[in-house]
């Protein structure tokens, strides 16, 4: 049976409400339950627990089994992978061109921490994955990333490719029927990476340009 | 399209009471890139009495709706709202992370320093309705949502 893992912002994590321990299953021995309980609690603490490493405004997913690498396309029709952005720090967005509130205010905020981080700056490559590749296309979303920076990278997929990255960066995403057109909600976490990488940061919508540019300060200053 | 009355947000000699007064402040839009379907536009709005904003048009979007975004469990989620109720005397903002007006089948993209006719429609509480004709600025696409961040 697959451990729970830690809670990441936008993530599906299974639902484990204390009757569903199979460990405090016997009424007759409630001390059990409680020592069991605080046991649990204490396992389940554990993984966040990381004294020698630093500490971070938002959700330190370092060792996460999931949204290892992912092969989709950019403008030009090439294949990108993860591990051709070695040497930069990778922050990466799910969304959709048509999105008017949570995708220009992530990506503006992706320009306005790169701005923060001066020179630094330059070491990090912001990535946004369509989520939408029947209606972003190719054209669409190169014209869409650059309007942020020229060098923020638009990607896609077809469907299948497009399901399966987001099935494998625990990214949901849903086409909502809206008259005639439709919506995507979609998880709206960005994931940064560290330049050997690795998934490190889980950073909810709401953290501000300036707790992020830190995050990434201490990243980038713990030698990765 | 229809001819739309002229209500003058400040109309302050032509008071009529089956006139919703809505102040309307700081609006813009948020700029697109050239095959971009849909974007948002924010503002500020005050009314008089209470008062919903229950629809809204324009020359540049085939389809205008009143949308309300929100975040469970950091997942995005829009929807179109029937209405957006307008306390008397309070003002609603229409911002990012909350509501904002949808332009969408837009028949040309935004570009900054332009701007576009939005009309708002509110309904009184008496079911009256009134239209206030507007001159939306649009922002580059790329424009943070903060205001504090804006050309002010």
């Amino acid at each position: 049976m697959p451990a729970p893992r830690s809670g990441v912002p936008g993530v599906a994590t299974p639902a484990a409400g204390p009757n569903e321990f199979p460990l405090v299953a016997s009424p007759r021995a409630p001390s059990v339950r409680r020592r069991a309980l605080a046991a649990l609690a204490l396992a389940a603490a554990l993984p966040a627990c990381r004294p020698a490493g630093p500490s971070f405004r938002s959700t330190d997913v370092t060792g996460a089994e999931f949204g290892r690498d992912f092969a989709l396309l950019d403008p030009d029709g090439r294949t990108r992978r993860l591990a051709d952005f070695r040497g930069k720090f990778v922050m990466m967005f799910f969304g959709y061109v048509q999105c008017p509130d949570v995708c220009p205010t992530a990506l503006s905020r992706a320009v306005a921490v790169r701005e923060k981080l001066g020179a630094d700056g330059a070491r990090l490559q912001v990535i946004f994955m369509t989520v939408d590749p029947e209606r972003d296309t190719p054209t669409i979303l190169r014209a869409y990333a650059a309007a942020f920076s020229p060098d923020f990278l638009g990607l896609y997929g077809d469907l299948p490719t497009t399901q399966a990255t987001a099935k494998a960066f625990r990214v949901f995403y849903q086409k909502v029927p809206n008259g005639a057109s439709y919506t995507v909600d979609h998880t709206a976490t960005t994931y940064v990476y560290d330049d050997a990488g690795r998934l490190r940061l889980a950073v909810p919508h709401a953290m501000s340009a300036d707790d992020l540019a830190a995050d990434l300060r201490t990243l980038m200053g713990a030698g990765g | 399209m229809k001819f739309t009355r002229l209500v003058a947000v400040c109309a302050a000699f032509a008071v009529s009471p089956v006139f919703a007064q809505v102040n309307v402040q700081d609006a813009w839009a948020r700029g697109t890139v050239a095959g971009q379907k849909a974007t948002g536009a924010f503002m500020k709005l005050e009314a008089a009495k209470a008062s919903r904003l229950v629809s809204a048009s324009s020359p540049v979007a085939g389809v205008v709706e009143i949308h309300e975004m929100a975040m469970e469990n950091n997942v995005m989620k829009m929807r179109a709202i029937p209405g957006l109720a307008l306390p008397a005397g309070k003002t609603v903002e229409l911002k990012p992370g909350g509501y904002h007006v949808m332009l969408m089948d837009l028949k040309q993209p935004l570009k900054a320093g332009e701007s576009i006719a939005l009309t708002l429609v509110f309904e009184a509480e008496d079911k009256s309705k009134s239209n206030v004709e507007l001159k939306v600025p649009v922002r580059a696409l790329a424009a943070p949502a903060k205001a504090e961040h804006g050309k002010h």
